[in-house]
């Protein structure tokens, strides 16, 4: 029988799925490094034990009355329509069933809720299309964008992602946080919502504009854990991946410093060779301009503006800084650039091959004066 | 088309006519069978389109990397493939069986009320034609996906009041099809056919069109508001101005839990409908169908936040809309077991029908499965927004919904035309559809499970594999349907060259009162009731 068999086969690929499930990533969820998520797994694996059990009943029943209650076997059908007793019965048991999952399921959110007591703080702030970090409690700050390989492979068809190391799932500045302590999230975003999941931590959470929701997480163990924006927000939707390090008390401390000295430090201003500014202005570009202008430097028409040929990226070069500090109804004002970034960042749109532009100039860090004033 | 065969019911007196001939025909009809034909043969069309922007996806998705489109295209349609399988394929069909089905089945002449009903097709082919033009604008057809979650709403280029005029009229020829369904399930039942002795295909559709007055008018609110938002002003649901985008999602999904069991109701209908006929006997609990079908409808409107567990909800919130939604369970249940005690010692053969209608009730109750498994809130917390979820709801639409539409196609096509199908290819269809819909979408739980979010146009290394699986699935799927637009045109044609007598199927008329018509059905039908109800089922 067909029927049996295609049955059969699928009972086995599930079951293939339980048995592989430690070896295998890629078919079961993960267990993942909290105790939240090994509690929501173990819940996970419960129902859909429960399920595969009623599965075999209900479906073992009708497989054998497909194969023994058959014209083509001479069987007579009886006329019964209703049996109350059965009825209640087969109401009763799923009613059961149900109030048993429910307990431990009421007990897991509950635990999902509980953010007090927590010893640290992050705020997420979910942008189109990366993250930002802030660190409440040492004032840690950054922004986490898709990693360049990745960044450039998605968008250049010839460029092969099985060359790149965990194409589309790394980041520029993962997020670092201790093992062992217990850290409260905040979330909200700047444009539209987005939503923050690492499977390894056992959730995900929705990051809305103007509000902010709260989730906990403990890591058990030292590693890296990778997960991604689950929301559509977007063009770039499926490029804003999420990375979390977890390290030891002591190198969490370390990293916190040294990240901060790098924050405080005043950019480098000093003069860069041409060659220099247009590949740090590539990195630039790719990380801050790249989403709407494209790679080639031809936006989308009808949605972004072209940098190709624009008379505004290669006509006047105080006009042109002037106007990516103050952004326009549509682009963000990137006021907060550093003048080496800026240099960079004008140096290569001017010039790169990439984009088809060649004006043949460049300029140097210290050459940008202010054009925008922060007390407008 | 002429899946209506047109001649005179000569033996009535008074005076009758056909159908007017021509195109004219087809515009100005209020006859029912000519609209259900109508409304089918949309939802065919719109099926093969929502199909092939599904092939564009899954070709997108074939291998990582982007290969064939942008990824703006790419949401566009993911966007437009929901829209046009849930507005455009699956509530026609549906329509149009209602149209065909429900006054054959409860002896009555046509509809309750004919021009609305002519109103309520052309209506639907504005609205979604309207629809289709904004794939031709600037910036795109709609591509936030067809929930139209603000802000990212705002977003969409030019198309976005278009989509949502198109809301609009698609809500009100739901709303006119639906109060049609009710007034004449109300007004023109045969005497002797009492509500507890109608098919259960007539129930489950007087609780769908109950379903749609009800939602219909929520969402062509919801959207109204979006429309405000963004051109007078308002902030609904914007921070900004004291509004929130979450109360967006809450009036959206009050609308649209409701708006899936639209598309799963009548195909409980349908399906026990068939089963009996095929398991030669009585359906098994009549009653606690139609008492289950009820308990689904009424929970349907009190679980919507469960499509939104990780949207930021206190937490007895969460508590209560999981165990509401773990309730569904029963009533869902109930069903299933019923069907299955239907066939328990019947004396089963296996025509196309019957296969689809099996099929459904093992592949849907797989989705009954994972939709229990999201049910619990804490787990949703990592199944939400995955290819999990995007198993489940096809697992509960394309083996179901699509697949029951399938089955009624090949069950009532010989009592529409007169004609016989192919059995032979009917049934290699069945078995290409079965086997590929689940190479399509049983991987796609993996996929989840694994990690990879929805509404992707480009994934990790790891999520390769299942995702070829999952597209060759798909084209195998895809490319089989062509076959029953064969079958179906050549059943019209004449199909095998035997005619069918008027019960086509076994002792079909014990069961249901379109079988104790001619085949194929005059043009009118009951001009004068039935005398005798079949009693089968009670």
């Amino acid at each position: 029988m067909k029927k049996t068999k295609q049955l059969l086969a699928c009972l086995v690929l599930m079951a293939l799925g339980l048995g592989t499930a430690h070896a295998d990533y890629t078919l079961n969820l993960m267990k993942g490094v909290t105790q939240l998520s090994n509690e929501l797994y173990d819940l996970h694996m419960l129902i859909l034990w429960i399920c595969v059990f009623i599965g075999i009943a209900v479906f073992g029943t009708m497989f054998y009355s497909i194969y023994h209650h058959r014209k083509s076997k001479g069987h007579k059908a009886e006329q019964f329509h209703e049996n109350t007793t059965v009825e209640i019965i087969w109401t009763i048991i799923p009613t059961l069933i149900l109030v048993g999952m429910a307990i431990p399921a009421t007990k897991a959110v509950i635990d999902l809720d509980k953010v007090q007591d927590s010893e640290m703080s992050i705020k997420v702030t979910g942008k189109q299309w990366y993250w930002e970090y802030e660190y409440l409690d040492n004032g840690v700050h950054f922004e986490s964008h898709l990693d360049e390989a990745s960044e450039k492979t998605h968008r250049v068809s010839s460029m092969d992602p099985h060359n790149v190391a965990n194409y589309l799932l790394n980041v520029d500045k993962p997020l670092v946080v201790p093992v062992g302590k217990k850290i409260r999230f905040l979330f909200t975003a700047a444009d539209v919502i987005h939503s923050w999941w690492v499977p390894d931590l056992g959730w995900k959470k929705d990051a809305n504009p103007g509000f902010i929701n709260e989730a906990w997480t403990s890591v058990d163990k030292p590693g890296t854990y990778r997960g991604q924006c689950t929301e559509l927000c977007g063009r770039d939707h499926g490029f804003m991946p999420v990375v979390v390090v977890a390290m030891e008390q002591d190198q969490y401390d370390a990293w916190v410093k040294a990240t901060l000295d790098k924050q405080n430090q005043k950019p480098d201003l000093s003069d860069q060779t041409r060659n220099t500014l247009m590949a740090k202005g590539e990195s630039v570009y790719l990380k801050n301009c790249v989403a709407c202008h494209q790679i080639d430097g031809n936006g989308i028409s009808g949605w972004f503006p072209a940098l190709r040929g624009s008379e505004k990226v290669t006509g006047n070069m105080d006009q042109l800084i002037g106007f990516i500090q103050a952004g326009t109804s549509k682009m963000p004002a990137f006021k907060k650039l550093p003048d080496d970034e800026l240099a960079e960042l004008i140096t290569y749109i001017r010039n790169a091959p990439a984009l088809g532009n060649n004006v043949g100039d460049e300029i140097q860090p210290n050459k940008i004066t202010p054009k925008w004033d922060d007390d407008e | 088309m002429t899946a209506v065969v047109a001649e005179h019911d000569d033996h009535h007196d008074h005076h009758d006519h056909g159908p007017e001939k021509g195109v004219l025909r087809w515009i100005f009809t209020t006859n029912h069978k000519d609209i259900g034909t109508l409304y089918l043969v949309f939802g065919l069309i719109m099926f093969f389109v929502g199909g092939a922007m599904a092939l564009v996806i899954r070709s997108e998705l074939f291998e990582p990397g982007l290969q064939f489109v942008d990824p703006n295209f790419f949401n566009s349609m993911t966007t437009m493939h929901a829209l046009v399988m849930v507005f455009g394929a699956v509530m026609p069909a549906f329509v149009g069986l209602a149209n065909w089905m429900i006054p054959m089945m409860i002896g009555a002449p046509d509809m309750a009320l004919p021009r609305m009903n002519n109103m309520s097709f052309w209506m639907l082919v504005a609205g979604v034609l309207l629809l289709a033009s904004t794939l031709f604008m600037e910036g795109g057809a709609p591509s936030g996906g067809w929930t139209f979650y603000p802000p990212l709403v705002f977003q969409n280029g030019k198309s976005f009041p278009f989509a949502i005029f198109s809301v609009h009229l698609l809500g009100i020829s739901s709303i006119m099809g639906a109060i049609n369904v009710i007034a004449t399930i109300f007004n023109m039942r045969a005497p002797g056919m009492t509500l507890m002795k109608m098919p259960l295909f007539v129930w489950t559709w007087l609780i769908t069109a109950f379903l749609l007055i009800a939602i219909m008018p929520v969402f062509a609110g919801a959207v109204t508001m979006l429309l405000t938002d963004k051109f007078f002003d308002t902030s609904f649901f914007d921070a900004a101005g004291g509004g929130d985008p979450v109360l967006y999602q809450h009036i959206f999904w009050f609308f649209g839990h409701p708006e899936v069991y639209v598309m799963i109701l009548p195909t409980f209908g349908v399906a026990s409908t068939i089963i009996p006929v095929f398991a030669r006997k009585p359906l098994f609990g009549y009653a606690s169908m139609v008492y289950a079908t009820g308990a689904i409808a009424f929970l349907s409107f009190i679980v919507w936040a469960h499509h939104m567990f990780t949207v930021g909800m206190p937490v007895a919130g969460e508590l209560y809309f999981m165990y509401a939604t773990m309730l569904i369970a029963i009533p869902t249940g109930v069903k299933v077991f019923n069907w299955t005690a239907t066939m328990w010692k019947g004396s089963m053969t296996f025509e196309t029908p019957m296969l689809f209608s099996i099929a459904f009730v093992v592949l849907f109750t797989m989705g009954g499965f994972t939709g229990l498994m999201m049910a619990v809130a804490p787990v949703d917390f990592q199944y939400h927004d995955t290819y999990f979820i995007v198993a489940h709801f096809h697992y509960t639409l394309v083996p179901a919904s699509i697949f029951i539409l399938m089955a009624a196609g090949y069950f009532w096509l010989p009592k529409w035309t007169g004609n016989m199908y192919n059995e032979k290819i009917g049934r290699l269809h069945f078995w290409l559809s079965a086997v590929s819909v689940n190479i399509l979408f049983f991987p796609q739980h993996f996929l989840g499970l694994a990690g990879m979010p929805r509404r992707i146009p480009d994934y990790a290394i790891q999520f390769a594999d299942w995702n070829m699986v999952s597209s060759i699935g798909a084209f195998i799927y895809g490319f089989s349907q062509l076959l029953f637009v064969y079958i179906v045109i050549d059943t019209i044609r004449g199909g095998t060259g035997e005619k069918v007598s008027d019960e086509v199927w076994e002792d079909a008329s014990k069961h249901s009162l379109e079988w104790t018509l001619p085949s194929p059905v005059p043009y009118h039908t009951f001009t004068t009731p039935p005398e005798r109800i079949p009693t089968e089922h009670f």
